[in-house]
């Protein structure tokens, strides 16, 4: 097994059997499984690829390819603070990439990746919707509108500060 | 049908309407006050769940009862979260309210509620026509448009099936399924409904098609895969209004003989996926959907396929692959999906838009139809109107009205006192027109003549401070990453376009790119089998048309004339107007660029500058230093001193 892999995802992995029992075996539902499989871990560890691929008959290769083809899938764990960047047309326009290379900056990690201790990850995505508040930026399921430069070292800032805060009760605790 | 089996269908029907007609009219005659709130994607990011509750904690606590009344989105995104106050015990007609935050919405219920003061400075209208209050309608964001496809939206309950039977709903699908199907096409046909998909193909010669083909198993699919990152309508159509949706397919399935149907939806939209699965669940505990639909021998199956966020697969073959667990590649047409399509069956595949316009057609006739628009594109086209521009939001207007009157009448015009530069219409597949085609009607035929086109109804606002090559770049950006890979122009021509079009943005341009970019974009259009490819230039091709002038002042003086360009513009800090003492830039820039002379006034560090342009609005307006220019040698140099640089590490 990967070393990268939390005791929950392995447990979620062991039990795949039990899950995947409510798909057929056909084509069809190879996507339908990836979802799901995505939906529950958060990712495709590449363990979860050998898995499917062999219970709908297919090539590891296949399945991988199919994975790859959509944006939906990713392959690398998300963050426990995700932050999604919105770089529709509009947010664009109103220049949604600064904000983007702001959060790369900050956080020492590229768009797609996650830090090393799986706090924050980033991602861009195509419109959300709310372009009358151009440009945006979610925080988890949250959207924070408007966007500015230093509006996003507030939003990491104040994350860290929480984190600190809950640390420190525990302790008292 | 047989006779019998009309009059069944229609007494169960007649059931059911006495049910929704009951449900509404103890709804309006319930004396408490009314909160219409609506909860679409673009309400809830706005806060409206936020305000949702701050009602609820006020109502508590005021002690009032009233009814929360969750809707749809309305369109006026500019205004979100909207919230509509019916309180007829005041004596004042319904109240809009724009941008209501938890915080006016407890000031609403102390003063509205309980004292019947409706704190007109907040309001933006009566949505009735009274003599208290001046209506919506008096606004041109308001009157101008007609509304066909989004008539309900914003005004029922999507998520309670009532609400829309009681407005008139499913009525269209009881009358058609008294009908001979032949007749239905012929009124598809007479009414002229061209595909809302951006191809503008006539739907009711696709109908004829499917219905004419002999395969039996045949399949409906609502293709609500809406891709173009900047429109957002068919997602707003499933979150307020999913029965008008299905009641269209229904009539659809029925029309062609099929017994399946599919709403092929983007993962991206979870709120829209959550709505339409229950719109289904309740449609069939209604005998709506399912087995022996109102008791005739009709049945209908419909479910929900989630598509996995790739733009391709808007088209119809590529859609279909997904669908049987394939990347999403199109295929050679023919065989056209009406012929065989998904596992190989007949499939009609229609856009969100088309087949919302459907049940209205039904019901009110070709020719009711045909009024609105133009001869040869009737009816409404649905437009997301986003970018630097007043209103922004969905607005439905006939089709023929002009972009000026689009632009500028009901959405407001270009906020900031800027000037007007150009309108990207139609997403990726789309292009740019300037000014002078203001003018032009907004229909299909003459969107296409002008080069760009309807495409998904997307269109971007962009004023004097917007860069043409970097909207162009934009777009292709994304085209680029969404080819499928599958034709070579497509997969590698884009790659080299954004490639050149990414030299000339950071002044590495050279004059014979231009040509390059032309040739390579018609080889593209030529050498690429689906709409993606064909349409993947048109963002270049019509900004080469229009804004050769840009292209050339990047390529020959290293000039951004938007200041868009990053690496062709500079900020600087204007010595006579910067204050001593105020530290406003100081504090906002992310990257410590901003250092103090040794006057205490302010300077840039241009090697450390990123170009965000915070300190821009950081600047108070009193001094108004920063300043911006392209390109960025004008931009005076301002030492650094010595102190400054030992502290700053």
């Amino acid at each position: 097994m990967d070393e990268g892999l939390t005791a929950e995802e392995i447990e979620i992995i062991n039990d795949m059997p039990s899950r995947l029992a409510d798909f057929s075996k056909e084509r069809g539902m190879l996507i339908p499984v990836l979802q799901m499989l995505q939906d529950t871990l958060g990712y495709l560890p590449k363990e979860v690829i050998a898995i499917v691929a062999d219970y709908l008959d297919l090539t590891e290769s296949d399945v991988y390819g199919v994975a790859t083809f959509y944006n939906q899938f990713r392959f690398n764990p998300p963050g426990k603070n995700p932050i999604k960047v919105c770089l529709g047309t509009a947010c664009h326009v109103k220049g949604g990439d600064i904000i983007l290379e702001n959060f790369e900056r900050k956080l020492e990690i590229k768009e797609g990746e996650t830090t090393p201790d799986r706090e924050f990850s980033i991602e861009r995505v195509a419109c959300v919707g709310c372009c009358a508040i151009a440009p945006v930026a979610l925080l988890g399921e949250t959207v924070h509108g408007n966007m500015a430069p230093s509006k996003v070292e507030g939003i990491i800032l104040r994350i860290h500060v929480e984190k600190e805060k809950e640390e420190r009760e525990k302790q008292k605790e | 049908m047989n006779p019998d089996t009309k009059e069944k269908s229609y007494q169960i029907f007649s059931g059911i309407l006495e049910e929704a007609q009951r449900r509404k009219s103890e709804f309006d005659a319930d004396p408490a006050p009314k909160i219409h709130i609506c909860l679409a994607t673009c309400g809830i990011a706005s806060g409206a769940l936020e305000t949702k509750k701050a009602f609820e904690e006020a109502l508590n606590e005021q002690n009032i009862k009233a009814r929360i009344h969750t809707v749809g989105c309305i369109g006026h995104c500019y205004a979100e979260p909207v919230v509509v106050i019916d309180y007829q015990e005041s004596g004042f007609p319904p109240i809009f309210y724009p941008e209501v935050t938890p915080g006016k919405a407890k000031m609403l219920v102390k003063f509205f509620l309980k004292e019947g003061d409706p704190r007109l400075e907040h309001v933006l209208g009566a949505t009735q026509e009274n003599e208290m209050i001046p209506s919506v309608m008096e606004f041109s964001r308001f009157n101008q448009e007609k509304r066909v496809v989004m008539e309900k939206c914003g005004h029922i309950d999507p998520e309670d099936i009532y609400d829309y039977i009681a407005d008139g709903g499913y009525v269209a699908f009881e009358k058609a399924l008294r009908r001979d199907p032949v007749e239905i096409i012929t009124e598809i046909q007479k009414s002229g409904l061209r595909g809302r998909g951006g191809a503008g193909f006539p739907t009711g010669q696709k109908w004829d098609l499917a219905r004419n083909a002999k395969e039996k198993d045949k399949i409906v699919i609502c293709n609500a895969d809406e891709g173009d990152p900047g429109a957002y309508m068919d997602r707003t159509i499933l979150e307020s209004n999913p029965h008008q949706v299905l009641e269209s397919m229904a009539i659809c399935a029925y029309t062609v003989g099929a017994e399946k149907a599919l709403v092929y939806v983007r993962s991206e939209y979870p709120l829209a996926v959550k709505i339409i699965t229950k719109a289904i669940k309740q449609a069939k505990e209604l005998g709506l959907l399912g087995k022996e639909i109102l008791g005739t021998t009709f049945d209908l199956d419909i479910e929900v396929f989630q598509g996995s966020g790739a733009f391709v697969c808007g088209e119809e073959t590529a859609l279909i692959q997904s669908i049987e667990g394939y990347r999403g590649m199109p295929q050679h047409r023919p065989p056209y999906p009406v012929h065989k399509g998904l596992w190989g069956k007949p499939t009609v595949i229609n856009n969100v838009k088309t087949l919302a316009s459907i049940p209205p057609i039904i019901k009110k006739g070709a020719a009711w139809y045909r009024k609105i628009g133009t001869e040869k594109s009737p009816g409404t086209a649905i437009f997301s109107i986003v970018g630097n521009v007043t209103h922004p939001g969905l607005v439905e207007i006939p089709m023929g009205v002009s972009l000026r009157t689009l632009i500028f009448d009901i959405c407001g015009g270009i906020p900031n006192k800027k000037n007007f530069k150009a309108v990207q219409i139609g997403g990726p597949s789309g292009g740019c027109l300037p000014e002078d085609f203001l003018d032009t009607p907004i229909d299909f035929d003459s969107l296409t003549e002008a080069g760009a086109m309807m495409g998904s109804g997307g269109m971007v606002v962009m004023d004097e401070d917007n860069c043409m090559v970097d909207v162009a770049k934009y777009f292709l950006d994304f085209t680029q990453n969404e080819s499928c890979g599958k034709c070579t122009f497509c997969r590698i021509g884009t790659m080299h376009l954004l490639g050149i079009l990414d030299r000339i943005t950071i002044g590495e341009g050279n004059p014979d790119d231009l040509d390059i970019l032309q040739n390579l974009s018609e080889d593209i259009k030529s050498g690429s089998l689906c709409g993606l490819g064909k349409t993947a230039p048109n963002p270049v091709l019509t900004s080469l048309r229009y804004f050769l002038d840009e292209y050339k002042a990047h390529i020959n003086e290293k000039r951004c004339p938007g200041m868009t360009c990053r690496k062709l513009t500079a900020y600087y800090i204007d010595l006579e107007k910067c204050a001593r003492g105020c530290d406003a830039c100081v504090g906002c820039c992310p990257v410590d660029a901003v250092f103090t002379t040794s006057n205490r006034k302010k300077g840039i560090d241009q090697v450390l500058c990123v170009k965000c342009g915070e300190c821009m609005v950081a600047c108070p307006p009193d001094y108004d230093a920063v300043m911006r220019v392209s390109p960025p040698e004008l931009a005076p140099v301002i030492e650094r001193p010595k102190e400054a640089v030992e502290e700053s590490k």
